[in-house]
This record gives C-alpha cells, sequence and structure tokens, in this order.
C-alpha cells in the first residue's frame, strides 16, 4: 500500500477528555476539562461551582448566630477554624474581648482541627496515589479527634461550638486528660504513616518534582498557606499576625525549599506534630474561669442566672428572638486554617444580620492555579497535583 | 498589621485616593474605577507599599445608592506584614477594569464578582460565569434577587430527564425581621 504524503502530515488534534465530576480522585465534584497531548497535560480547565449552595446570600438573610452553622459546612474537614474565623470578625466589630479560658480552648481545637484536616489530606493524597493503608490509619485517628468534637459539641462534625464571645460550653470531665492521652499516642501513629510514606520509593517517584511552584508564582497567584510555605516563604499567619494566645506560645513553622508535592507533604506531617506541641501546651495553659463574655448583647447568659435575674431573661429572649445587633463595621478578619489563609469580609449595618459576608476559602485560590501546576505533567500526576493542593469542594464552591 | 498614618500621607502622595477609611486597624482607600489598575500596580510594585499578594475580591451590592456596587480588592504585604483594603464603587452599567495584568489570580475572583453580581470588567481574558450552573440567568447575590430564586430543577419521571421550572413555594416566602419577627 503506497500512503500519499499529504495523508502522512495530517495534523494530530489534542486529545480533550472529561475528568469529573464523579471521578473518585477529582476530590468530590470537581470537573477537568483536559487537554492532552498523548498521555502530556497540554491545558486543564477546572469547571466548579457543582456544590454552589449560595452560602453567602443565605447568610446574609440570617441573623449573626444563625450563620454561624454554615461555616462548618463549608470545608467539611476542617469545621472548627472557620467557625472561629467568622466569631473573630464579629468580636472586631462589636470590640469584645474573650476571656482567657475560652481562648486556650480556642486554640486547643484549632489544632485539632488541623490535626483532623492534614490527617485527610494526606491519607485521601496517599490514596489517590495507590497507598491505601495510611488512608486507614489515619481515619482511625480522625474518628478518635471528631470524638472530642462530640464530646463539646454533641456533634461529630458540625460542631458550631466556637461562638461569637467564646465558646458555646465549658469543657467535660475529664477532657483534657484524654486530649493528653491522645497527644500522647498520636506520635507513634504519625510516625507509622511516615514509614509507610516518607521513604516509599514508589511515593517519592510520584511526589517528586510534580507541580513545582516557585516562591515568586506563589505569592502571584495568591497562595496561602502549606501551598505558601512549601515553596519556601516562612508566612504563617499564626506568627506573623497572631490571633488568640498563639503569640505566647512555642511553636515552628515548618518550610519547604523545592516548592514540590512532596515537601508539601512533609510540611503537612510536621505541622502535626508542631500542632500536637501546642496541644500539649494549651493543656498547660488552661486555667478556670469564664468560657465566654460576659456581655449579654452577645452570648446567652448561664441557665443559674436565668433563675434568680430578670434582666438575664430578657436577654436570653433578645438574643434569640432578635440576635446580635452589631454597628456599622466592616472587616477583613483572616486566620491560618488548615489549608491555609480562611478570610472572612463582614459588613455590618446596625441591624442584626450581615449585610455581606464574604468568604475567602483557601482552596478557591490554590485551585485556579491547578492549570499552570500541571501544564506538562502526565495525566496521573494532576490527581497528585489536586491532592496536594488539599481541594474541598465545600468551600471553594461555597 | 496596619500602615502608620504618616505612612498614609505618603501614600496619597503617590496615589490618586478619593477617600480613606480606617477602621479598627484596617486600612481602606476608595479609588477611581478610571485609576484602579494604576493604583494597584502601584500598591503592588512601589517600594514602600510591596503589596504583592492578592487575597480576594469581593462584591457589594449597595441597592439603591447612585453608584449601587462596590469592588473590593484586599491585598497583603508580605514583606511589611500589613494589609489594606482598596474600594472602587460603580453603577450598574459602568465595566471595571480588570486587574488580570497586575494579579493573575484576579481571574477567577473576578469571574465570581461577574457571575454573582454582573459587574462587567473590561479586559478579562475569560469571562465565564464560575459559580452557577450551566445556562445559568440572573445574577444571584444582588440585593434584589430573590433568595429562593427564579427556577427550580427537577427529574421528570415521564420524559426522562431533568427539567427547568419556575420556582413554585409551598407556603409564601417569609422574612423574618426584628419588627415582625413571626
Amino acid at each position: 500500500m503506497i500512503l500519499k504524503k499529504k495523508e502522512l502530515s495530517r495534523e494530530l488534534k489534542n486529545f480533550t477528555i472529561n475528568f469529573g465530576p464523579q471521578h473518585p480522585a477529582a476530590h468530590g465534584v470537581l470537573r477537568l476539562i483536559l487537554e492532552l497531548d498523548g498521555e502530556v497535560v497540554e491545558r486543564a480547565d477546572p469547571h466548579i461551582g457543582l456544590l454552589h449552595r449560595a452560602t453567602e446570600k443565605l447568610i446574609e438573610s440570617k441573623t449573626y448566630i444563625q450563620a454561624l452553622p454554615y461555616f462548618d459546612r463549608l470545608d467539611y474537614v476542617s469545621m472548627m477554624a472557620q467557625e472561629h474565623t467568622y466569631s473573630l470578625a464579629i468580636e472586631k466589630i462589636a470590640g469584645i474581648k474573650v476571656p482567657r479560658r475560652a481562648q486556650v480552648i480556642r486554640v486547643l481545637f484549632a489544632e485539632i482541627t488541623r490535626i483532623l484536616n492534614h490527617l485527610l489530606a494526606v491519607g485521601c493524597h496517599a490514596m489517590d496515589v495507590g497507598a491505601m493503608t495510611p488512608f486507614m490509619w489515619a481515619f482511625e485517628e480522625r474518628e478518635k479527634l471528631m470524638e472530642f468534637y462530640e464530646r463539646v459539641s454533641g456533634a461529630r462534625m458540625h460542631a458550631a461550638y466556637i461562638r461569637p464571645g467564646g465558646v458555646s460550653l465549658d469543657l467535660p470531665l475529664g477532657f483534657l486528660d484524654d486530649v493528653y492521652i491522645f497527644a500522647t499516642q498520636f506520635n507513634l501513629r504519625l510516625d507509622e504513616i511516615e514509614e509507610m510514606l516518607t521513604g516509599n520509593r514508589i511515593w517519592k517517584e510520584r511526589l517528586v518534582d510534580i507541580g513545582v511552584v516557585s516562591a515568586k508564582k506563589a505569592v502571584d497567584w495568591g497562595f496561602s498557606g502549606v501551598m505558601l510555605r512549601g515553596s519556601g516563604l516562612p508566612w504563617d499567619l499564626r506568627k506573623t499576625q497572631p490571633y488568640e494566645i498563639y503569640s505566647e506560645m512555642d511553636f515552628s513553622i515548618p518550610v519547604g525549599n523545592a516548592g514540590d508535592c512532596y515537601d508539601r507533604y512533609l510540611i503537612r506531617i510536621e505541622e502535626m506534630r508542631q500542632s500536637l506541641h501546642l496541644i500539649q501546651q494549651a493543656i498547660t495553659l488552661i486555667s478556670e474561669g469564664p468560657i465566654k463574655t460576659d456581655n449579654y448583647k452577645l452570648t446567652p447568659p448561664t441557665r443559674s442566672e436565668m433563675k434568680t435575674s430578670m434582666e438575664a431573661v430578657i436577654h436570653h429572649f433578645k438574643l434569640y428572638t432578635e440576635g446580635i445587633v452589631l454597628p456599622f463595621g466592616e472587616t477583613y478578619t483572616a486566620t491560618e486554617a488548615p489549608k491555609g489563609e480562611f478570610g472572612v469580609y463582614l459588613i455590618s449595618n446596625n441591624t442584626e444580620k450581615p449585610y455581606r459576608c464574604k468568604i475567602k476559602a483557601p482552596g478557591f485560590g490554590h485551585l485556579q492555579a491547578l492549570d499552570e501546576m500541571s501544564r506538562g505533567h502526565m495525566i496521573a500526576d494532576v490527581v497528585t497535583i489536586i491532592g496536594t493542593q488539599d481541594i474541598v469542594f465545600g468551600e471553594v464552591d461555597r | 498589621m496596619s500602615i502608620k498614618i504618616q505612612k498614609f500621607e505618603q501614600l496619597r502622595n503617590i496615589l490618586p485616593i478619593l477617600t480613606y477609611q480606617r477602621f479598627k486597624d484596617e486600612n481602606n482607600i476608595v479609588v477611581s474605577h478610571d485609576n484602579l489598575l494604576f493604583s494597584l500596580t502601584c500598591l503592588k510594585n512601589h517600594t514602600t507599599c510591596q503589596y504583592k499578594l492578592l487575597s480576594c475580591i469581593s462584591g457589594v451590592d449597595f441597592l439603591g445608592k447612585d453608584y449601587r456596587f462596590s469592588v473590593v480588592y484586599d491585598l497583603l504585604s508580605l514583606i511589611f506584614n500589613t494589609r489594606i483594603r482598596v474600594k472602587v464603587f460603580v453603577n450598574e452599567i459602568t465595566p471595571v477594569p480588570s486587574v488580570v495584568s497586575v494579579f493573575v489570580n484576579a481571574n477567577w475572583w473576578e469571574r465570581e464578582v461577574w457571575d454573582l453580581y454582573g459587574i462587567f470588567f473590561e479586559n478579562h481574558p475569560d469571562l465565564r460565569r464560575i459559580l452557577t450552573d450551566y445556562g445559568f440567568e440572573g445574577h444571584p447575590m444582588r440585593k434584589d434577587f430573590p433568595l429562593t430564586g427564579y427556577v427550580e430543577l427537577k427529574y421528570d419521571e415521564s420524559r426522562k430527564r431533568i427539567v427547568v421550572e419556575p420556582v413554585k413555594l409551598a407556603q409564601e416566602f417569609r422574612s423574618f425581621t426584628f419588627e415582625t419577627p413571626w
């Protein structure tokens, strides 16, 4: 058979495939349009919004307290970190100081939440890449942490525990003992997970030099959290713009130097160890005292007070019918959530409802860099990059 | 956390600032939409500012005002450890210049503002809807867009596909305010 020259030089078209939205490695509902040249990614176009629940719109029609549980449901693996940011934003506009015990409890739970999130991040990342075992071990530990959530708030995940003005309830008896026991044994679990992954040849082959982000690029893309630190920038809001009692606590910030997926994995592991250190400090720092402010415009009075004081009953009634009234003001409050800088841009207009509550989710910023990070990599590396970005669609789609 | 007032005076010398507001320890500056690109470039690159990182862009709808929409840029300087908020006020028909040429990550944030508020961004490379459904009509975060929306989706058993219908509420939508709590 003789082939004509014209047929031989026929132009090859790139192959376009749909990745997701029901792909297990897409971390939820990411729909990715991948333009492939063979197995190499030429262009990635993420389509998001499949989990859009109009949280910001709903918050505008709710009172400040009613809006709080929506924050649990944004990034549903680091629940309390987000309540915390929202509470801090309200406290900033209201000009409220939180009692010391509440601050320590908040830090304690912020760090428990960080471990909770990083366990899922590392576990699921390992599973996407092909290591099943660390995922199982991580989920066993997560179960223990969610039990801590349950013991203080009654809910395993959507706790609504950190409230404006403090926390909703005091710690139950014996709670700190159990946290201490957890903190002493968790290091071993981490060692086990590291034994499976850190030196593992397959794991390193899949992660080293994949999704490299230079420090300049990381800033240009507006990265925060682990994604920024992985590229070598020692930026952590707990250190640089400390809130609660982080300024008096001793911890260090792990920083990567290559800016690849492997560095970010190592940082997550080290951050869990630092969180453990912080939890142990919080246990020693905690003191007796009130767990919420006695400003009854923001927090409900205690039950015993309501039995004796008419004023307390009125405050209780006003708080649960009208809600918190915040004066005119606006704030952009950001905290170091496990995934990065989680910000709340809150505009209040002297009513009981927020005029505008913009949620700055770290994942949203990270995901838009997926195109650049995955360009030139193999299709299997896209999964690695999604895993390293620690994408959770609750917060990306809001 | 905050720039000093005398530093703001320096800022005024280099930027065409319309108003300066300070709330608690946060700095807001308002610039006109013509000067937005210049102001942001300046804030990003000027030696005394170095706001290299764009945290987020938010839209706000002040229904009933002359300049109905405001687009808010939250900037962060990693070197000086400061934040600043740049605001632009526009009406419904004025487009805002896109800042993608200055901050790459403005791309999705501007798409989000366009999607939810319908504020048009001039010279944006790829202004598509981002959060709402394919084929969605309207801009849902506008204050005059009802909370329940206009259409609902459901699976039609007889036609074996998903159909879009006007929203039907079993009970009239009630907005609870303090004046009418029930």
